[in-house]
C-alpha cells in the first residue's frame, strides 16, 4: 500500500534544518557548557553525530555524543511475536548534572521518547533533558513535545515518514509514504 | 530481522547458528547494564522465574538470579534440601505444582540427562537448562563462546582444545555443539577412561592421543574440572598422576599459540587440572567467563520470554 513517495526534505534541506537546530541548541543552552548529545538508535544516533559535528564547526568545541538503544525500555514489548534484537547503548560518560539533548529522527506517538528518558534516568540524574527531532509528524499519545524541530509535517495515521540514510550513516532524504 | 523462536533453551544442539549468534549479540549489548550504577532495566517486569536446582551450584544459580533481577523479573530459588523431592515427589508432580503458581520461566539443573525435555512437555512456561547430567549446559557454552568472541572477534577457524573428563562434562558437549555451528575446530584430550566413544560424531571434533597434541598451536585451551563427586575410583589412579599427564602448567601452555586464552568452567581444583600459576596468570580468562555469564543469561531469559507467541 505504501507506494506513493513524496520527498519532504532533500539532503541540503536536512543540512539546513540540522544547522538551525544546532544554533538553537547553543542559543538555548548559552554555549556548550555541560552539554551532551544522546541519539536514539538508529536514526537519531546518526543525527546526533551530525549535530555534534555542526556544533564543533560553530563553537570550535567537541561536545560528547552518545547513543541509547531503547529496546529494553519499550512499552510494547509484549505485542511483538519475538523479542526484538537489542542494540548497544553507548554512553561513555556520566549524565550527572549534564544538559542532555536527546535526538531522534521522527517524533510520532512520543512512546519512544518516554522509553529513552527512562533509560537516561538510569544513567544518572541529568540537570535537564531537551528533545531535538528532525521531523514532528504529530499524533502524540503521551504529553511530550520537542524543544527543537527541523520540520513539522501534518500526517495521517495511514502515512509513514522515513528518514533515509546512506551507507556512511548520513541523512540524505526525508520521505512521506502513502 | 533475526528472531528467536524457541520457547525453551535446553541444548545448543537444538539451536541454529543464527539463534546462537543472536543470543551472543544480545548478551554483548546487555553487558553495558552490568557496568552502570543502576544495574536494572524494566524489560521483564512482572515475570516470575523459578530457579529449580536439584544439584549444587553457586556460580550458575547466582548468575541466573542476578540476570533475572537486572531485567526486573522476580525470582524464587528452590533447592533439593528444602523441596519436596526429598519427600519422594516426582519431577513431573513438582513441575505441575510449580506451574500452578504461574511462573514464566523455570531454570532447572538436574542430575539426569534429558530431564528438561521431560519437564518441558509437562509445563506451559519456558524451560531453561542450567545443566542436565552429562548432556548439556547451554548457558556455559554460550558464555564460553562470548568470551572467545571478545578476544578474537569471531569463532570461525579457531582451534579450541578441551582437556579433561569429557565423559562427564556437559560443558564440553555444549561447547562442541555451539563451537561447531560457529565454525571452530575442537581438539579433545583426556584419559581414555574419560573419553566417550564416538565423540567425533558430535561435531568438528578431533580426539587426540595425548594432551600435547591437543594444545599444540591452540587459540583456546579449555580445562575441565575433575568431577570427583561423579567418579568411582576406577577412572584414574590418583589426582597426582592425572595432573602429570593432563594438567595445564606454564610449561605445556607454551605449546599453544603465544598468548592463547586459558579457560575453565569452574570450580577449579587448583593443582589438579591446572596449576595456580596458570589460573592466576595473564592468559587466564576464567573470571571474564563468570562476568560474561550474567549477560549471557540475561539474553537467554529475554529471548525465551519473547518467544512464547512465536510459531
Amino acid at each position: 500500500m505504501m507506494e506513493t513517495l513524496t520527498v519532504l526534505l532533500d539532503e541540503s534541506g536536512i543540512k539546513r534544518a540540522l544547522t538551525r537546530i544546532s544554533h538553537e541548541i547553543l542559543e538555548r543552552n548559552k554555549g556548550v557548557k555541560d552539554l551532551v548529545l544522546i541519539g536514539i538508535r538508529s536514526g537519531g544516533a546518526f543525527l546526533a553525530e551530525e549535530i555534534g559535528k555542526t556544533i564543533a564547526i560553530i563553537e570550535g568545541v567537541t561536545v560528547p555524543v552518545g547513543a541509547v538503544d531503547i529496546t529494553l525500555y519499550r512499552d510494547d514489548i509484549k505485542s511483538h511475536a519475538a523479542h526484538l534484537p537489542v542494540g548497544k547503548t553507548d554512553i561513555a560518560f556520566s549524565l550527572e548534572g549534564k544538559r542532555v539533548v536527546l535526538v531522534d529522527d521522527v517524533l510520532f506517538t512520543g512512546r519512544t521518547i518516554r522509553a529513552a528518558m527512562d533509560a537516561l534516568m538510569d544513567h544518572g540524574r541529568a540537570q535537564s533533558i531537551q528533545l531535538a527531532v528532525l521531523i514532528d509528524r504529530g499524533h502524540r499519545e503521551l504529553p511530550i513535545r520537542a524543544d527543537f524541530v527541523g520540520r513539522n509535517v501534518p500526517t495521517s495515521l495511514k502515512e509513514n515518514v522515513a528518514v533515509i540514510f546512506n551507507e556512511k550513516e548520513q541523512p540524505v532524504e526525508v520521505v512521506l509514504e502513502k | 530481522m533475526a528472531e528467536f523462536k524457541h520457547r525453551d533453551i535446553i541444548a545448543l544442539r537444538d539451536l541454529t547458528k543464527e539463534d546462537i549468534e543472536l543470543l551472543i549479540s544480545t548478551a554483548e549489548n546487555m553487558r553495558e547494564i552490568n557496568g552502570r550504577d543502576i544495574k536494572k532495566v524494566p524489560t521483564l517486569r512482572g515475570k516470575t522465574i523459578i530457579n529449580l536446582f536439584y544439584e549444587a551450584s553457586t556460580r550458575t544459580r547466582t548468575s541466573f538470579e542476578i540476570a533475572a533481577k537486572r531485567l526486573s523479573a522476580d525470582t524464587v530459588n528452590i533447592t533439593p534440601s528444602s523441596s519436596s523431592a526429598t519427600k519422594g515427589e516426582t519431577l513431573a508432580d513438582t513441575a505441575l505444582n510449580l506451574l500452578a503458581m504461574k511462573p514464566d520461566i523455570i531454570v532447572m539443573r538436574h542430575a539426569v540427562s534429558g530431564a528438561h525435555y521431560h519437564l518441558a512437555k509437562k509445563v506451559t512456561c519456558s524451560v531453561i537448562n542450567a545443566g542436565d547430567g552429562a548432556h548439556e549446559h547451554p548457558s556455559q557454552g554460550l558464555l564460553d563462546m562470548l568470551t572467545m568472541k571478545d578476544r578474537f572477534g569471531k569463532l570461525d577457524g579457531l582451534k579450541v582444545a578441551i582437556v579433561g573428563d569429557i565423559t562427564h562434562s556437559r560443558v564440553a558437549r555444549s561447547d562442541i555443539q555451539g563451537l561447531t555451528k560457529l565454525g571452530s575446530h575442537i581438539y579433545l584430550a583426556g584419559p581414555p577412561t574419560m573419553m566417550p566413544p564416538c565423540v567425533e560424531r558430535l561435531g568438528n571434533v578431533t580426539v587426540c592421543g595425548n594432551m600435547k597434541e591437543a594444545i599444540q598451536d591452540a587459540d583456546v585451551v579449555m580445562m575441565l574440572r575433575i568431577q570427583q563427586e561423579r567418579q568411582g575410583k576406577t577412572l584414574m589412579p590418583n589426582t597426582r598422576e592425572y595432573s602429570r599427564y593432563f594438567g595445564l602448567n606454564p610449561e605445556n601452555l607454551k605449546l599453544a599459540k603465544p598468548n592463547a586464552m586459558v579457560m575453565h568452567p569452574g570450580p577449579i581444583n587448583r593443582g589438579v587440572e591446572m596449576s595456580s600459576y596458570v589460573v592466576d596468570g595473564d592468559q587466564s580468562h576464567i573470571l571474564k567467563q563468570v562476568e560474561n555469564g550474567v549477560a549471557v543469561r540475561m539474553a537467554m531469559l529475554y529471548h525465551v520470554c519473547g518467544g512464547e507467541l512465536a510459531e
